[in-house]
């Protein structure tokens, strides 16, 4: 009976897993190793062509410009997430749980919902722009929707609180003597920021930023929302190739080379933290 | 850092992330189709959103959709978490392994991956593509919760029931699942805002046959900003805050 009970567990985990996940990257990989064909998904002649394609200075320009907005916005994630998470952490605890509550109530709802907010603030007769030009801070309303800066702020809205919780986390278990042991040995605030505070956080400031760099590399729908027409993102990209150029085996190269682009980062964070990330940080 | 500039700044934060929301309620109140300036209180967007029959077909959709999906992860999820805390059994670590890299793959690699997978075997992409892509990317979250919430029960408690005589299906209804209870509830509310939200993996593996909510609001809002959508969005966000509510009350009184 036991030997029942586990069995039909393990199998059913092991059974849906492997056909849905395991298979369907396995099917994946192959597909970006075989030829294109207007008629059908791939045809079976191995070429190495769809990888030599990404390389194209088209692509290539694209690639380019994604990791330059992913790492805007881990920057802008950072810079505003850090000084939160470390305000929040100083907090009496019952405080500190409704702070959290607030930061992660409007991320139950849709991101589409959210980006859809967003683009309604930014454009030209928005309330940003009624609100700048009331103040007399700008003479013409500013042209933010459909530029990089507004895919920029979109995507730092829609990340920072993958940016904010594993540092909360981090600092949330500081041992607060320490800060009171340096004051005492004569540190100015600033010494013990940048060299207390900062480096005993780097565990948490190394997750987050892994947390927000590939999402911002790879979420095509708020550059649709918000960058107008122009394939502004890698998520663009693999996106035209499976809807417009119809491309699949290039799309499946460049989610392949997204992968290792990830497994790269990842091995990078354990380096540096010589440990494994824990399944909660990243829930 | 003084009182007043922590305050002022978690204000500020706090501004970044309401301020688009609440334009959007706002104005969804707002009696003109276009313009930004007031022109007086109106209920009539949410007459149009409400007599929209499409809209409420995609609400429907959406809503089995991430019913099924919830039952069937947490199903599975459940009985994983479970067979992970207590047997060892081989191939442990291939599933620990494929767990961890479905939870780390980007939406979008997960999303190729199973359309190409569906378009391969002639699976067409409606309910049951859609079904099966969000029980996948649910089930390792269910696992995670339920784990680690699986960690804190005592294993003599299995040995002792065991030796009382009772049968394996037995522990796992009487023993395990009211243990398991509060992060049976959190995994579920969990798995049904994914699925209910999600968009990344929905845009490659659904159908024109059976459109989902998030869907339709990205097609509406990809051609431009609307009075009928703000509406729409308003009454979803008052969904989200009383879902939160309710969730937020119930597992205060678990713990009581």
């Amino acid at each position: 009976m036991k030997h029942k009970f586990q069995y039909f567990s393990v199998g059913l985990i092991t059974a849906w897993l492997c056909l849905f996940g395991l298979l369907s990257f396995l099917v994946m990989l192959t597909i970006s190793f075989l030829q294109h064909d207007l008629d059908r998904i791939a045809v079976w002649h191995f070429t190495l062509q769809n990888y030599i394609d990404l390389f194209d200075p088209i692509f290539f320009k694209i690639f380019l410009k994604s990791f330059y907005i992913a790492f805007l916005v881990t920057a802008g994630c950072l810079l505003l997430g850090y000084p939160f998470a470390y305000i929040v952490s100083r907090l009496p605890e019952k405080v500190q749980n409704l702070a959290l509550l607030l930061l992660l109530l409007p991320f139950w709802t849709s991101s589409v919902v959210r980006t859809y907010a967003m683009m309604s603030l930014l454009k030209t007769k928005g309330l940003l722009n009624a609100a700048l030009l009331s103040m007399g801070l700008i003479h013409e309303p500013l042209q933010i929707l459909f530029t990089n800066t507004a895919v920029s702020i979109g995507l730092i809205y829609n990340l920072l609180p993958f940016m904010i919780l594993p540092i909360y986390v981090n600092l949330e278990r500081f041992d607060v003597s320490l800060i009171e042991a340096a004051k005492d040995l004569g540190a100015k605030y600033t010494t013990i920021f940048r060299k207390v505070i900062i480096p005993l956080s780097m565990p948490g400031i190394l997750g987050g930023c892994t947390l927000v760099f590939l999402p911002a590399m790879t979420l095509f729908f708020i550059s649709d929302l918000l960058g107008g027409a122009k394939a502004l993102l890698l998520g663009n990209l693999i996106e035209d190739q499976f809807l417009m150029a119809n491309n699949w085996p290039r799309g499946a190269a460049t989610s392949v080379l997204l992968t290792v682009l990830m497994a790269i980062g990842l091995l990078l964070y354990w380096s540096k933290t010589n440990k494994r990330v824990d399944y909660e940080a990243v829930t | 850092m003084k009182r007043s500039l922590r305050v002022g700044y978690l204000a500020l934060i706090y501004l970044f992330l309401y301020i688009p929301i609440g334009t959007l309620i706002v104005y969804s109140f707002n009696n003109a189709v276009f313009s930004m300036l007031w022109h007086g209180f109106t209920l009539n967007w949410y007459r149009v959103v409400l007599q929209d029959g499409s809209l409420w077909i995609a609400v429907w959709h959406s809503f089995y959709l991430a019913i099924a999906a919830t039952a069937s992860a947490l199903f599975i999820g459940t009985l994983a978490a479970i067979s992970l805390y207590r047997y060892r059994f081989r191939g442990k670590n291939l599933l620990q392994g494929l767990l961890f890299i479905i939870i780390i793959t980007p939406d979008i690699v997960l999303g190729i991956a199973l359309l190409i997978l569906f378009s391969l075997s002639g699976l067409s992409l409606g309910f049951w593509s859609l079904y099966i892509a969000h029980v996948t990317f649910c089930i390792p979250f269910v696992v995670v919760i339920v784990y680690s919430r699986a960690k804190s029960i005592d294993p003599n408690i299995f040995a002792a029931a065991s030796d009382l005589g009772a049968s394996e299906l037995k522990i796992f209804w009487d023993i395990i699942v009211p243990i398991l209870l509060p992060a049976l509830i959190s995994g579920a509310l969990l798995c049904f805002a994914l699925s209910f939200d999600d968009i990344v993996i929905s845009f490659f593996v659904s159908g024109p046959g059976f459109e989902i909510l998030p869907i339709k609001i990205f097609g509406l809002a990809r051609l431009g900003v609307n009075v009928e959508l703000n509406a729409l969005c308003s009454l979803l966000f008052a969904l989200t805050l009383v879902l939160v509510c309710l969730s937020q009350w119930v597992t205060r009184r678990k713990t009581i």
